[in-house]
């Protein structure tokens, strides 16, 4: 065997990475001395000549930038290298470089060398790798110099194994379940026994695991499936009352809601739009970075698996305070900063290099996230000439497109069909991977424009094959060979290979007599082609592994044979009446808000995401002449159309805890309200919804979760705004060591995708011009219940109750977007948290003009700056459009002030610098 | 008038292909697309292209350094083919990681490192032509341009970055912050020809008024990135 070698390269003047190393461990208090060093480590097996290292060393090592060295450094330092198994990007890469150089190299694997002054303890350096840099999940790392192995796994393939469960007691199953992580239900376990004993048969591990998978909450949404027994009687299955709502508005544009990867809108006659948002949040809990990685590349593929080309990507994350303590956080847990640091550069180096933009979002922080928190990635993709794929058919081949598959993201379904724990990290590793976004970015450069090609098409997400192969065999029957899937390293059982959630991998359905055109095409691409069987028309899922049959399933039973669940749910009686709110200091209190950490500005995150790459974007996430304020809603457009598309998001946890119903109209109002104001035409808009809850086996939770479908529900019928798609993620609990549970606040997230008609109507919240006239429209109640006023300013005594819904907001937001047609309206901006005081002061900062507040809609002064009633915009209006835009909503409008040139917002009797405004907005995250 | 033709060249990874595509169809070029791997095996299209462009976007992911993988690819397969364009007088440029395997593949001097910042940066900057350069896609306007950066590894080093200046080889500098920390400020340089042009900012997202953050209509036309494929295009017509 060659020797193994090792070629550390440093930079010649200080390496930029350090600095953020460093603020980091600032940040979690560990101070490291200034002169922390970074160096990157390529460890190789190979026999090298002098010539061959020079060769290398050229290649790899920039010589105005570098020093490269052979020899192993003898300075004090920690190696960090990456667990076998876990994506190496680097080191494939290092392997193509020495084949384009014509260069011998067995094996290579890539790592990080942290350097510490002499003076820095081996105590204060492992905490700092520990905490800072490295993460046990997915790397490795030792004082001195790390040697990795560099050699590949031996082929150690254990056959299929059969695993008795016929003769099992209820409890011997439940304990099989518990051992093997299967998290299924007893009712479900025992009608597993019963298919077998019926069949005459044991099951085989592959085959308990697929059913494991597929009837995952993952997979299955067996909660949003359940009936629900509810005090006042039987309630229809959640999943079910969405979907009849949006059969019941029965809207024009909707191509496909609710089946497939995606839904599917047409708003302009010939494109359709796919839109699709997830959630990734107990991988991103242990391993940040990879999760929120493979959460954007996930829901990219979603829109590539109903045959669309993604055009840009969304994120909203919530997170544990940034300034929690280090020793207030649970055993076995991340520091918020570190999972909103690995979270945001997760995303950003998934949607940055596929080369999609990252558009809206937001980023919202409560204590109760600590331990879990939130990741929502969206997609929205687009076609021309759409029609569904009708595949497969019996006789077409089963084709798997792109990344290897290895022994990462094995259980990820069932993992986070679970509850966590301190163990969590350790035991569900496995779990979570590093993406690899240029295979995912080849993967739609070889499949869009090759749509004529296949029959069916969808993506290896949760459950890996079992699941993409188990869905498209509905039916129709497959035979496939695992022998033929390409595997990243030898080694894995057939369970692991058939299960492995290994990222950007497609499958695809080809008549034979096309196989030939994909596979050249997907070669130009340098895309993996891999034809591992056939649909067969048997309706029995076969899967075979070297000569034995490991899966032999019928498919009905795998896809309808799950006993439905019912569960009992407990309906949340929130307060319905009003309190008012008394503050004497209302510029501080303003001045509070706009630096609250779920308020301030997300320039500094936005920053970090690419929102420019296709020219398309024409709405920015941030805005005015600074470009540090928020907008409402982004607008993307093709750069030769007249037409584009407004993306809005609606979210508000707080309001959820309160009144879980009001919370579900008020994100879909939200949402709506958010792309009407940049110009959208509020007949045309579509929804996707995302609960992400605890435990729904509580009967709270599931009373929150029922309630909160019925708000966002009758809130979709008031809009005519149908939900086309949505996704469900339960379970978002922690189990502390000392027993104790915690539950996210009940989340829900609302995506509008909406019909802009003309871009060049668009509407920012920048004010223009001194002399304009202000216009608050809709009503403002005492409406406290959940309120940011309440984070600055906690109040004691009657809480009162979240904003009701507004029954004259669709009329409202109709007359406001003729109005915006009309060219009527300057600028324009939704009030949510922190209300009218909050939405004015945004405004300031964005056009970096003052304003004057004569009134402020409202008697009671407190009210009417920061209460947070829904359906409310202000407006900005040019003296001569000021009647005519009145006129089209009689009471519902009211003049409240004007735009100055004084630089100054002046509101309730005090005047505030907008510089100050500005400061407060964007100043120190801390 | 036919419109030149202008060969926009790719790597796996690279993204921004279909952007530089529309600006130069925009300004005039008869723009195709083609992957480094399908030039490597058939070389025509390089030899008839009348512009040559190399796309920014992430090439093998930046994996081993920005550009360095593409680079190798560019100058085992194709550095006859593209050093005689130039010998030919054929206008290329690489933006962003375009700029970093130009500079890899010594057809630009210097290097791009890490920005100063440690991080991938998206914003938008602005662009000051510098007078007496060389370069042919800088020439015949002194208008700011402004467009977005969306990079890591922008930083421009250069040991002898006056004697650059006195050769006339500084095309482009930010007049807006300088973002990255690239040495006197430097956005773009050329080669020795003023034919090859390398520049970090992206202004093929700014071909169209409507994209510009801040101004409004008309009063970003001045300002249009849009202005250098125009010159790139004007000097392949007349040269």
């Amino acid at each position: 065997m060659p020797p193994s070698l090792r070629l550390t390269i440093t930079a010649v003047a200080r390496d930029p990475r350090t600095q953020a190393l460093q603020a980091a461990g600032d940040q979690l208090g560990i101070t490291v001395p200034d002169e922390l060093g970074i160096a990157d480590v390529i460890h190789l097996r190979a026999s090298l000549d002098a010539e061959s290292r020079a060769r290398l060393t050229d290649l790899l090592v920039d010589p105005l930038l570098q020093n490269g060295t052979w020899d192993a450094p003898s300075d004090h330092g920690i190696e960090v290298t990456p667990l076998p198994g876990v994506t190496d990007a680097e080191a494939a890469a290092v392997l193509v470089a020495a084949r384009t150089l014509g260069i011998d190299v067995d094996a290579a694997v890539t790592g990080r060398r942290i350097t510490f002054s002499a003076d820095t303890t081996q105590e204060v350096a492992r905490r700092f790798v520990e905490r800072v840099v490295a993460n046990p999940v997915v790397e490795t790392w030792t004082f001195g110099t790390a040697d990795p192995p560099l050699s590949p796994p031996a082929d150690l393939r254990h056959p299929a194994e059969r695993i008795t469960v016929t003769t099992l007691s209820d409890k011997e199953l439940a304990a099989l379940s518990a051992e093997r992580g299967l998290a299924l239900d007893p009712e479900e376990l025992a009608v597993i026994r019963d298919h077998f004993t019926a069949e005459g048969r044991e099951p085989t591990d592959v085959e308990l695991e697929t059913l494991a998978q597929t009837w995952s909450e993952h997979c299955a949404h067996k909660t949003f499936r359940a009936v629900i027994d509810t005090e006042a009687g039987e309630r229809e299955p959640l999943l079910r009352q969405l979907r009849d709502c949006t059969e019941e508005i029965d809207a024009p544009f909707v191509r496909s809601a609710f089946v497939g990867n995606a839904g599917v809108v047409e708003y302009v006659t010939g494109t359709t739009i796919a839109l699709k948002a997830e959630t990734h949040n107990h991988p991103s809990a242990i391993e940040p970075f990879g999760g929120a990685n493979t959460g954007v590349g996930g829901v990219i593929r979603d829109v590539l698996g109903i045959a669309h080309r993604p055009i840009a990507v969304t994120d909203i994350l919530c997170f544990g305070p940034r300034d929690l303590a280090l020793d207030a956080i649970p055993e076995g847990a991340l520091h918020p900063l570190r999972i909103s640091e690995g979270v945001v550069d997760g995303v950003a180096d998934y949607g940055n290099k596929i080369g999609l933009p990252t558009v809206a979002g937001a980023v919202l922080y409560d204590p109760a996230y600590t331990t879990n928190p939130l990741v929502f990635a969206g997609c929205i993709g687009t076609a021309e000439g759409w029609t569904s794929h009708d595949g497969p058919h019996p006789g077409d081949r089963v084709i798997v497109l792109g990344g290897r598959t290895g022994r990462d993201g094995i259980r990820g379904a069932t993992f986070s069909s679970a509850t966590m724990d301190a163990t969590t990290g350790e035991v569900a590793g496995a779990s979570v991977q590093i993406g690899d976004p240029i295979t995912e970015k080849l993967l739609i450069d070889a499949l869009v424009g090759a749509e004529e090609l296949f029959t069916a098409i969808t993506d290896c997400g949760a459950g890996g094959l079992s699941s993409a192969v188990g869905e498209m065999a509905e039916g129709v029957g497959a035979d496939v060979d695992l022998d033929r899937v390409p595997l990243k390293y030898a080694g894995l059982e057939p369970w692991e290979i058939w299960l492995s959630e290994a990222q950007e991998r497609m499958v695809i359905a080809v008549a034979p007599e096309r196989v030939e055109a994909m596979r050249s095409r997907c070669d130009r691409f340098g895309v993996e082609f891999s034809d591992i069987g056939e649909f067969t028309g048997t309706g029995r899922l076969v899967v075979r592994c070297a000569g034995e049959t490991v899966v032999d399933l019928d498919t009905e039973f795998l896809h309808d044979g799950r006993p439905q669940r019912r569960l009992p749910a407990d309906l949340p009686r929130p307060v319905r009446t009003e309190a008012a709110r008394q503050v004497d200091d209302p510029a501080a209190v303003l001045l509070d808000l706009l630096a609250h950490p779920n308020l301030r500005s997300r320039a500094d995150i936005i920053h970090r995401y690419d929102h420019e790459i296709r020219g398309t974007t024409v709405v920015r996430p941030i805005t005015g002449v600074e470009r540090d304020a928020p907008a409402d809603g982004v607008v993307l457009a093709e750069p030769r159309d007249q037409h584009g598309i407004a993306i809005g998001i609606g979210v508000n946890p707080w309001h959820g805890l309160a009144d879980p119903e009001r919370m579900g109209w008020s994100v879909v109002d939200e949402a709506i309200r958010n792309v009407v104001a940049v110009g959208a035409d509020p007949d045309r808009i579509s929804l996707l919804d995302n609960f992400s809850f605890g435990d729904p086996r509580r009967r709270s939770t599931m009373g929150d979760l029922v309630a909160s479908v019925d708000g966002c529900v009758a809130a979709s019928r008031a809009f005519a705004a149908p939900f086309v798609s949505g996704k469900d993620s339960l379970n978002n609990e922690y189990t502390a060591s000392d027993g104790s549970r915690h539950a996210v606040p009940p989340t829900l997230v609302i995506t509008a995708v909406a019909h802009v008609p003309d871009v060049a109507r668009t509407i920012t919240p920048r004010l223009r011009a001194a002399g304009d006239t202000l216009v608050l429209l809709g009503m403002t109640r005492a409406e406290f219940a959940g309120s940011h006023l309440d984070m600055v300013r906690p109040h004691a005594g009657d809480l009162g109750c979240v904003p009701a819904p507004d029954a004259a907001a669709p009329q409202r937001y109709r007359s406001l977007h003729e109005a915006i047609l009309a060219g009527e309206v300057v600028a324009c901006h939704d009030l949510s948290e922190g209300g009218l005081a909050l939405a004015a002061a945004e405004m300031c900062i964005a056009g970096r003009l003052g304003a004057r507040l004569d009134n402020v809609g409202h008697d009671d002064v407190t009210v009417g700056l920061f209460s947070e009633s829904m359906g409310r915009l202000l407006v900005e209006v040019a003296p001569q459009h000021v009647d005519s835009f009145l006129e089209r909503f009689g009471d519902d409008a009211t003049v409240i002030g004007a735009v100055t040139d004084d630089g100054l917002l002046r509101l309730a009797g005090e005047s505030i610098p907008v510089e100050q405004l500005v400061t407060a907005h964007t100043g120190d995250p801390r | 008038m036919k419109r030149p033709t202008a060969l926009v060249i790719t790597g796996p990874g690279t993204n921004r292909d279909p952007d530089v595509a529309f600006a130069l169809e925009t300004a005039g070029a008869d723009p195709t697309i083609r992957l480094a791997s399908e030039l490597a095996a058939d070389p025509t299209p390089l030899d008839d292209a009348a512009l040559v462009v190399v796309a920014g976007g992430f090439s093998y992911g930046d994996a081993l350094g920005a550009g360095r993988l593409l680079a190798l690819d560019l100058s085992v397969a194709l550095g006859d083919p593209l050093r005689a364009a130039v010998d030919r007088g054929v206008p290329m440029i690489g933006i962003c990681n375009g700029f970093q395997v130009l500079t890899r593949a010594g057809l630009l001097p210097g290097s791009l490192g890490h920005n100063s910042s440690g991080g991938f940066i998206c914003d938008w900057v602005r662009l000051d032509p510098v007078a007496g350069s060389r370069s042919v896609w800088t020439s015949g306007s002194d208008a700011e341009i402004h467009c977005p950066i969306a990079h890591g590894e922008g930083r421009y080093v250069h040991p002898d970055p006056s004697g650059l200046h006195a050769n006339g080889q500084v095309a482009l500098r930010y007049s807006s912050p300088n973002p990255n920390g690239s040495v006197d400020d430097i956005a773009g340089v050329c080669d020795e020809t003023g034919l090859v042009l390398g520049l970090m900012p992206h202004p093929e997202n700014h071909v169209l008024t409507r994209q510009h953050p801040v101004l409004d209509g008309e009063a970003a036309r001045p300002h249009l990135g849009l202005a250098i494929f125009e010159a790139g295009v004007r000097h392949a017509v007349t040269a």
